[in-house]
């Protein structure tokens, strides 16, 4: 009797634990990298141009920025209409439903690396774009498609079938109906997958070195290289002189992930305001 | 008119039939450049002499590609990170589905979120700076040498990173379990703790099991983060404290530079990840399908 109550106590005591561990590692690293980072914020670090003196996370911005903003154009038609084909047009156990959905499921399982030297040869090499941020952007794309597509699909199922049905018996037309009733209503949940596909994106560096390369500029056009802020905080840890300068990269970057978790956060949580 | 529009919803289910079929394009092109760019390496090394061959030295003459060293450092490094996040991911996901009160959950899932969305650089760096050092420290107690960039540190910096993943997929799987089966258990007398942990938990098993598999899936094609850590040495392990380069880590580290076989020898290398992420990914809807079924 004696040995149960101890077996019992030992196991919810190992359940708070395990808790507190979690949140306590959460707590170090944020602590940890603020604490070493923040007196390294200087304004130099935000200089237009990058010089190995100054090295200015600003080009690295604004080319996160630019990759974000191409990725997302290539990724998020094609993941809306995946996900529209998916849930309105096709017909439940149909075995083409089955084949795009466990080749997303694996897409979303590849590790990043393989991505990576998948965009190099086929993107940067095959279709000849160079290390580009093109190339950079498209295969991303592909990566955080399978992410958009399962947000959409899960935000489509949550509009009633009423809706559907209502808009039918008012003779709309099925296109009608998805533009006009079903997507609309599933807005939050399909913006809630793409800002955190968004996040995903900007946290990336092992599928960009070999494929948008790692020049810290400005890209003038779209064939050009650049480095994404995680690429430049890696190429910074590798380093060795400009430790506080990447503690400062990694700040920016912990701020800007943190935001855009926020914010798919508050996006998804309208949605349950149905 | 009525044509127009026919015309016009006909367009559109082609076109959104034809957006779908895009991953599975996607799938098939990047089976189709791994495998063409690996052949000439495969049939010049001999898969055998690939897979199993214990001397990596791409830059002598003549040159040896064996990966076997990184097979085993991602098999290690992987073991440890598994040891290390799995038990803690599973109670805390307990914790979460079952024992915490309302305020405690408000504050804890966020942060099991957060801990997902960090930069694999940011882990990479943070372990470079904080988990190498007291690894060193430990093992020049202990060893009397290393340089603490080892086995160690990156199982315990993976078994962090993966903690996420275990944690909400080991707890949706913990919420699916019928609460009636935790009543029952209640009702015959036995404790709180007791009903979860062997019936609820027992019950969840192949949720729990698909937790841990997403993980190790993470846990091997992670890169840059075990690049930052791991040492990179490339040569059979032979204890925690010294280093080992992983499958990912080999990749990331010559790609830059490799020509030639050496450069299709790193695309075998790819290739490889890929077919063990394929089989990850079977166990894994193998699990998750044995799930469903059981609960229709």
């Amino acid at each position: 009797m004696r040995l149960t109550k101890f077996i019992d106590m030992l196991l919810f005591s190992l359940t708070k634990i395990s808790a507190v561990i979690t949140m306590l590692v959460l707590f170090l690293i944020i602590v940890y990298i603020l604490a070493n980072g923040i007196p390294h914020l200087r304004p130099s670090l935000f200089a237009i141009q990058h010089t190995a003196d100054n090295v200015s996370m600003f080009p690295a911005l604004v080319s996160t920025l630019i990759i974000v903003l191409l990725a997302m154009s290539f990724a998020v038609p094609l993941g809306i209409f995946t996900g529209i084909y998916l849930v309105e047009y096709t017909k439940k156990g149909s075995r083409l439903v089955a084949l795009i959905r466990s080749t997303t499921e694996f897409l979303a399982g590849i590790p990043s690396i393989v991505y990576g030297l998948f965009g190099m040869l086929f993107f940067v090499e095959f279709l000849g774009f160079g290390f580009s941020v093109l190339a950079g952007a498209a295969t991303l794309s592909i990566m955080v498609l399978p992410l958009i597509i399962r947000t959409t699909e899960e935000a489509l199922k949550s509009v009633p079938d009423g809706y559907r049905e209502g808009s039918f018996a008012l003779g709309a037309g099925k296109l009608r109906t998805i533009f006009r009733i079903v997507l609309p209503s599933a807005m939050p949940g399909i913006f809630a997958g793409i800002i955190l596909a968004i996040g995903r994106i900007i946290g990336e560096s092992a599928a960009l070195i070999f494929t948008a390369g790692t020049i810290p500029q400005i890209p003038q056009n779209p064939m050009q290289s650049a480095r994404t802020l995680s690429v430049h905080m890696w190429a910074l840890s590798g380093e060795g002189h400009n430790v506080g300068e990447a503690y400062a990269t990694a700040v920016i970057l912990l701020v800007v992930v943190f935001a855009i978790n926020a914010l798919s956060a508050f996006v998804a949580k309208r949605l349950t305001q149905y | 008119m009525r044509n127009f529009q026919y015309f016009r919803e006909m367009a559109m289910s082609r076109i959104f039939l034809g957006s779908a079929m895009c991953s599975v394009v996607a799938i098939l092109l990047i089976m189709m450049f791994l495998f063409v760019g690996c052949l000439p390496a495969i049939s010049e090394i001999g898969a055998a002499n690939f897979l199993f061959g214990e001397n990596w030295t791409p830059m002598n003459t003549p040159p040896s590609f064996g990966i076997l060293p990184m097979i085993l450092g991602s098999v290690y490094i992987t073991v440890g990170a598994i040891v290390i996040g799995v038990p803690i991911g599973i109670f805390t996901a307990v914790y979460l589905a079952h024992l915490c009160p309302p305020n405690m959950y408000a504050l804890l899932k966020p942060v099991v979120n957060l801990l997902a969305g960090i930069p694999s650089v940011v882990y990479g760096f943070f372990g470079m700076r904080l988990i190498v050092p007291i690894v060193r420290d430990i093992s020049q107690i202990l060893t009397g040498g290393g340089t603490g960039a080892s086995i160690l540190a990156a199982s315990l910096l993976l078994g962090i990173m993966i903690l996420p993943t275990v944690i909400s997929i080991s707890e949706s799987a913990i919420r699916a379990v019928p609460v009636e089966y935790y009543e029952g258990s209640l009702a015959l007398g036995a404790s709180q703790t007791r009903s979860l942990f062997f019936v609820v938990v027992p019950a969840a098993k192949s949720g729990i099991m698909a937790s841990v598999i997403l993980g190790i899936g993470r846990a091997v094609g992670e890169t840059m983060a075990v690049v930052m850590v791991a040492g990179n040495q490339a040569v059979i392990p032979t204890s925690l404290f010294r280093g080992a380069r992983t499958l990912t880590s080999n990749i990331v580290l010559e790609m830059g530079y490799a020509a030639e076989l050496h450069r299709e020898a790193l695309i075998a290398t790819a290739v490889v990840l890929f077919a063990f992420i394929l089989l990850v990914n079977i166990v894994f809807t193998r699990l998750v399908r044995r799930r469903e079924r059981r609960e229709k």
